[in-house]
């Protein structure tokens, strides 16, 4: 008798949890939904549409994509972009593990660099593109040129930005990584007369994988989503100006591309814009998702 | 036990209905606002009026002059929004999109008409058009509906500060042509050290300062082969580039007169407004919107216009049009379209309101409207009763105007890093073709 009535109040209890459950969750079902989930569908619903404003879109089918693909400036800024993404992965990662090597070797005011490291990236893009702008013109303006002059320059400026912004960020994961790795293994490594190379690179590397996975993950994803940044330094300046009048903006990442192509030029290439925009979300979430697969098989169980 | 449950699911509920009542506050807080203020009476006036401005200089006069309409109508509901500069295309294509959009808005040259022609109302015979004394302003679609009506006009050319030249032992009168300004030009700079001041103020190509030769220094060019084509009524097609070295010409001189190495011109940054009102310059390439801030400092300039080097340019006279056209949101209920409509007339004919504008703005062509202070406009008037001819503002054809800049920006750049012939050619190219490319573009 008491039992039954345990069991009932614990199934009505589990019934009022699954009730009042979903009222808990409604409210951030229901911020993500509108926030997120419809803009996303009714993204990807425009970018089949005419339209000038998304009250009076038009379906007219794939012609969108078609006219992207065809885009010469959409394809060149895709090729400059993945150069751009993967120069500034390698970089930044080797460089920020580095430095955390470095900073977790018990140096003397290790603390001060980490937060001296860490403060670039407390700057907003576009302020850094500016500052970065004049620095490099700075010194740029002795030699004749600028970086708005010269498509180098202009990737060099870049990848030196993101460095100097991104670093210090990824250099937090790295310490962080890098302080779990257990004292035990490294001590059994010293014993059994590892070298420090050995050590770095056998006992190290493979525990602080977790670290690389997500450091190689964002700054991946960060490198091929960046905007600020390349309006701020160059905004794509400078162009080929081929001869039909047409340009090619030689330092325009996607994202600028997109956001170009939609405001910048006539409100017919809106829905071209749109498409762009939706092949940009494919293309991040599955290389991300792809290098997400590929270092997580690497991680090791401790 | 039941007590603890009871209270929780009161708790719950009670949260999730503050929740929920939270949310509901959000999405209606804009509405009670803007209907609570309609309670007082003592006008037949109501409605509500939405101006989404596009000058950011004119921000200020035009909140208190909303405010003033509001307090002398209280049924009335004036809101002003101005869009930051240079971002007005987007936040007009944002507000539209919302169920209150602007009802009156900036339709400011052909390409506007073409995007946003099919909201604006005809304002053909309404009161606000029944004021204007002149139609040289007004834009038509290709239905003969008239979409946009000029509210101030500008003018622009090289503005120059006459006691500078007469200190350097010129006179402002001896400049006729080009030859004769480039005679004053290259005299100024080559003593610059000595004078204490150069002849051009940097002409920055950065964003802040383009539009100087983009825009307006390319007029030159398009208004000579505009009157060789009889006059244009819509965007050709494609233009020639007769007069490119016409325009190479002023742009030479400009960029090579000045304090700034025109290498430097590409990143810019010298801030040239500033130059020429400290009097570190005596040119500027400028135009009447410029007057207000360069008279508080410097008495004696004037805007002559761009002599170039073309035959019978000593009839030349300023460049005188406008961007700022008013256009009614066809969309809004006929409440709120009459409630615009009365607030444009208000702004044109009280005499306090267009003053204030008139301040600002320079002219405005309303009969009624406040006589104007700009003393540019005051020589761009001189020119024309002079028997000179006025040059329209054929750049406002300019197809896909932002896109069709940034081309020529990036070949000014490369040209002024290098005063090549290939440089220039890309420029001609830019300026040139790049005009077919984008017309066809913007036509497909």
């Amino acid at each position: 008798m008491s039992a039954s009535k345990k069991i009932s109040a614990s199934n009505s209890r589990l019934r009022s949890l699954q009730r009042w459950g979903l009222l808990f969750l409604g409210p951030v079902v229901a911020a993500f939904i509108i926030g997120f989930v419809w803009p996303f569908i009714q993204g990807i619903y425009l970018s089949f549409c005419s339209f000038k404003l998304t009250s009076n879109a038009k379906f007219i089918g794939v012609a969108n994509y078609l006219s992207a693909f065809a885009d010469d400036s959409f394809r060149y800024s895709f090729g400059y972009t993945a150069l751009t993404a993967i120069v500034s992965l390698v970089l930044i990662n080797v460089i920020a593990f580095a430095v955390a090597y470095a900073l977790t070797q018990g140096i003397k005011g290790s603390n001060l660099y980490r937060t001296v490291f860490f403060m670039p990236n407390l700057i907003g893009g576009i302020v850094l593109g500016y500052i970065w702008s004049m620095i490099f013109d700075g010194i740029l303006s002795a030699y004749s040129t600028s970086i708005l002059l010269d498509t180098t320059l202009g990737f060099w400026g870049l990848i030196i930005l993101m460095c100097w912004q991104q670093i210090g960020y990824m250099m937090i994961i790295y310490i962080a990584g890098l302080q779990a790795v257990p004292e035990d293994m490294l001590e059994a490594a010293r014993i059994d007369g590892a070298t420090r190379w050995q050590t770095l690179t056998k006992v190290t590397i493979p525990n602080v994988m977790p670290s690389i996975t997500i450091c190689m993950f964002l700054s991946l994803t960060n490198g091929f989503k960046l905007f600020d940044q390349n309006l701020a330094l160059t905004g794509g300046l400078p162009y080929i100006i081929q001869s039909d009048g047409s340009t090619v903006n030689t330092t325009e990442m996607l994202a600028l591309n997109i956001y170009n192509t939609f405001y910048n030029s006539n409100t017919s290439m809106r829905g071209v814009a749109q498409a762009k925009a939706v092949i940009f979300f494919i293309l991040v979430a599955g290389l991300g998702l792809f290098q997400l697969a590929y270092t997580r098989k690497r991680e090791v169980q401790q | 036990m039941f007590g603890k449950s009871i209270t929780r699911r009161s708790f719950i509920g009670g949260a999730g209905l503050a929740t929920i009542a939270g949310l509901a506050g959000c999405s209606s807080s804009s509405d009670s606002s803007s209907s609570a203020s309609s309670s007082a009476s003592g006008s037949d006036r109501k409605g509500s009026v939405y101006w989404l401005n596009f000058k950011p200089e004119l921000d200020e006069t035009a909140q208190k002059l909303a405010s003033d309409y509001m307090s002398a109508y209280p049924n009335v509901k004036v809101k002003v929004v101005t869009a930051a500069s240079g971002t007005y295309e987007q936040t007009l294509t944002s507000e539209m999109d919302k169920s209150a959009a602007p009802t009156l808005f900036v339709i400011g040259n052909q390409d506007g008409v073409k995007e946003w022609g099919d909201y604006a109302m005809d304002l053909k015979d309404t009161a606000i058009a029944k004021l204007l004394n002149t139609d040289e302003y007004d834009l038509y679609d290709a239905s003969g509906k008239l979409v946009s009506i000029g509210y101030c006009f500008e003018c622009y050319g090289i503005v120059a500060n006459s006691k500078l030249i007469e200190s350097a032992g010129h006179s402002l009168d001896d400049i006729k042509d080009f030859a004769s300004l480039k005679t004053v030009v290259e005299d100024i700079h080559k003593n610059a050290a000595t004078l204490g001041f150069d002849a051009f103020a940097a002409t920055d190509l950065d964003s802040s300062s383009s539009w100087r030769v983009t825009g307006h220094l390319a007029n030159l060019e398009y208004y000579y082969e505009e009157q060789d084509d009889g006059g244009w009524d819509k965007c050709p097609a494609s233009i020639k580039g007769t007069y490119m070295e016409n325009y190479k010409n002023l742009f030479d001189l400009a960029v090579n007169n000045g304090p700034v190495d025109p290498t430097t011109l590409a990143t810019g940054g010298h801030d040239p407004a500033t130059e020429f009102t400290d009097g570190k310059v005596a040119f500027l390439l400028t135009g009447s919107w410029d007057y207000a801030n360069i008279s508080k400092k410097q008495t004696e300039t004037h805007c002559i216009p761009y002599y170039c080097g073309v035959k019978g340019e000593e009839k030349a006279g300023l460049n005188c049009g406008t961007e700022n056209r008013w256009a009614i949101n066809d969309n809004a209920s006929d409440e709120d379209k009459q409630a615009t409509m009365d607030f444009m007339v208000w702004l044109v004919s009280d005499p306090d309101a267009s003053k204030a504008m008139v301040e600002q703005l320079g002219i405005m062509p309303y009969t009624g409207a406040a006589e104007s202070t700009n003393g540019y406009l005051t020589d761009a008037v001189k020119y024309s009763s002079d028997g000179c001819y006025t040059m329209d503002w054929a750049t406002n054809y300019q197809p896909n105007v932002d896109d069709y800049r940034a081309a020529l920006v990036s070949a000014l750049n490369a040209y002024t890093a290098d005063e090549s012939d290939a440089n220039w050619a890309l420029v001609k190219t830019a300026f040139v073709d790049g005009w077919a490319t984008q017309y066809a573009k913007a036509n497909a």
